[in-house]
């Protein structure tokens, strides 16, 4: 069978793989829903910046000033055909996914959240997509409602068209914020067709694409999401550089969340003019060096093909499940059917608390995640106190998850199950 | 290196936790949790004295801080209440023989002392919040 994209190659441009660690073991990586590893190409574009034209963006006159800030709104114009937005200013940069949800939360939802209202999340929500949207709520007086998920981590539609009927003594639903990809069950929800019902009843949504964005092809106006937030360092990219994109028309009615320098056209003792789309909502000086990183992990996605990206994590994380699913006393999460999963696999060891199972993975060199994965309303529906957590991307090989499920059933030994 | 740790000392106390459970009525109740992963401890104590006449914890989390917290319940057991005060960190870990753990696992070493350490703060607070302020002092809970 043709390889999907050369893995082999691939693992050279990444450094950190050639990495051994102090037992003398090499680094099996597989925490990539966490944070992925970054090329040679990104490390090289972010040190070129601080070693070449370092300087501040968008106000001096000089040159080196005028190649960061060409460098900076390159990005920009990069992520909005990577995402497929309409405007380059529908791009805005924050430090990760959780101030863009923030902003969206402070911004839009102090001016259009009003006492008495309802906000619809799902019980698959990670912190970074509940907190903001609770603080919301509770300044303004509304409410939020979660839509039930299954045992196999899918939505319940049923659950999710009652809220939209539920008038109760609460007023309607006024907006919706859901994730595209849970980052524990690895589920891939059909976002689609929820943005489309809810527009239906002139709903907008919020997307978080924190764990979907970077393996999936993403088009923002096929989808239709209202509101996109996600991570560059999820993707290759530098940590310190979040994504918010927001439908232009939303956005030129939403007051700025952080207020400073940059921002702004004129200040004055007794008021201020904001700057256009999108610098009003960028003050103070950003993550140039960052940004500027980001722009190459873009293009080396690109290259490789986000098409290509979700086969090869599709059969990666076949291979995965179907190495542990007969591991005796395993309990995997998340929906059976690969098609409708991402690239992790979250799974417990009966009687084997997931650190324990990760710190004796470590051993052998693996780095996984164990917790509870910042989605504690999740663990309640799940009744368990923590989960552990592979996850894949590019660079990963089956040779990889062999060394992985060798370990799992050595950390059984030690525990004697 | 992982043998290390999970003996069979730790995996004994995991699976067979002495003083687990809870008092009725107890003079302090207290619960933390560890944000990192999730350990959960609760420790219910009696006093008498100023002895400790019965403790009880109840938790769930990961093999070291289950293991941990059942080896300290047994390292404070009859003592004097104030004892607690003078237990350091490298105490618990040389009880629970792990003196080598990282940054990350020696938070759920600690966990059930920390409980433990509120637990002597909160009892004598309430009694007399002048020397519970001087005992937060000398605890030093981290």
């Amino acid at each position: 069978m043709q390889a999907l994209l050369d893995v082999y190659k691939i693992r050279q441009d990444f450094p950190i793989l050639n990495r051994c660690l102090t037992n003398g073991k090499k680094l099996v990586y597989l925490d990539n829903a966490a944070t992925t590893q970054k090329p040679k190409q990104v490390i090289d574009a972010i040190c070129k910046y601080y070693s070449e034209y370092n300087s501040n963006i968008h106000r001096a006159v000089y040159q080196i000033a005028d190649e960061a800030t060409e460098e900076y709104e390159k990005t920009r114009e990069n992520i909005r055909k990577f995402i497929n937005a309409k405007y380059s200013e529908e791009i805005i940069f924050t430090r990760n996914t959780t101030e863009s949800l923030n902003l969206i939360a402070y911004s839009w939802g102090r001016n259009n959240i009003k006492k008495g209202d309802k906000i619809l999340l799902t019980e698959y929500e990670h912190h970074s997509n509940i907190v903001p949207w609770q603080m919301l709520c509770n300044h303004q007086g509304a409410k939020i409602n979660y839509i039930d998920i299954d045992y196999n981590g899918y939505l319940n539609i049923e659950s999710f068209l009652n809220f939209l009927e539920d008038k109760g003594e609460y007023g309607e639903t006024k907006l919706i914020s859901l994730s595209h990809m849970s980052n524990v069950l690895g589920t891939i929800y059909p976002v689609k067709d929820i943005i489309k019902i809810a527009h239906e009843k002139d709903i907008p949504v919020v997307l978080d694409g924190a764990q979907s964005v970077p393996h999936l092809d993403t088009d923002v106006q096929d989808i239709d999401c209202d509101f996109l937030a996600f991570s560059a360092h999820k993707m290759l990219g530098p940590t310190g550089v979040g994504i918010l994109y927001v439908k232009k028309e939303i956005l030129e009615c939403m007051p700025p969340f952080i207020t400073g320098g940059d921002m702004i056209k004129e200040v004055h003792k007794e008021y201020t003019v904001f700057n256009d789309l999108p610098y009003r909502f960028e003050g103070g000086t950003p993550n140039i060096a960052d940004v500027i990183g980001f722009n190459t992990a873009i293009e080396y996605l690109k290259d490789i093909g986000m098409g290509n990206v979700r086969e090869h994590e599709k059969e990666l994380v076949k291979y995965l499940y179907n190495s542990i699913k007969d591991i005796k006393d395993i309990k995997i999460y998340g929906p059976p059917d690969i098609n409708n999963r991402g690239g992790l696999v979250s799974f417990n060891l009966d009687g084997i608390h997931p650190h324990d199972c990760a710190t004796i993975l470590n051993d052998f060199g693996v780095a996984i995640r164990s917790g509870h994965h910042c989605a504690q309303v999740l663990m309640e529906k799940l009744d368990i106190i923590a989960s552990s957590r592979a996850s894949v991307y590019i660079y990963n090989t089956k040779e990889e998850i062999d060394i992985f499920v060798d370990a799992l059933n050595h950390v059984r030994r030690i525990f004697k199950v | 290196m992982s043998e290390d740790i999970y003996r069979e000392m730790i995996l004994d106390h995991y699976r067979n936790p002495r003083n687990k459970g809870k008092i009725e009525e107890p003079d302090v109740r207290i619960h933390d949790s560890n944000p990192l992963c999730g350990d959960e401890i609760s420790i219910d104590l009696k006093v008498e004295n100023d002895t400790i006449k019965d403790i009880k914890f109840d938790g769930r989390g990961c093999a070291i801080s289950q293991a941990s917290a059942s080896m300290l319940t047994e390292m404070v057991s009859n003592k004097p209440l104030t004892t607690i005060k003078d237990i350091t960190k490298n105490d618990i870990l040389e009880n629970i023989g792990l003196t080598t753990l990282g940054p990350a696992r020696i938070k759920c070493a600690l966990l059930s002392l920390k409980v433990l350490k509120i637990g002597m703060i909160k009892y004598y607070a309430d009694k007399d919040p002048h020397s519970a302020e001087k005992l937060k002092e000398e605890s030093k809970v981290f």
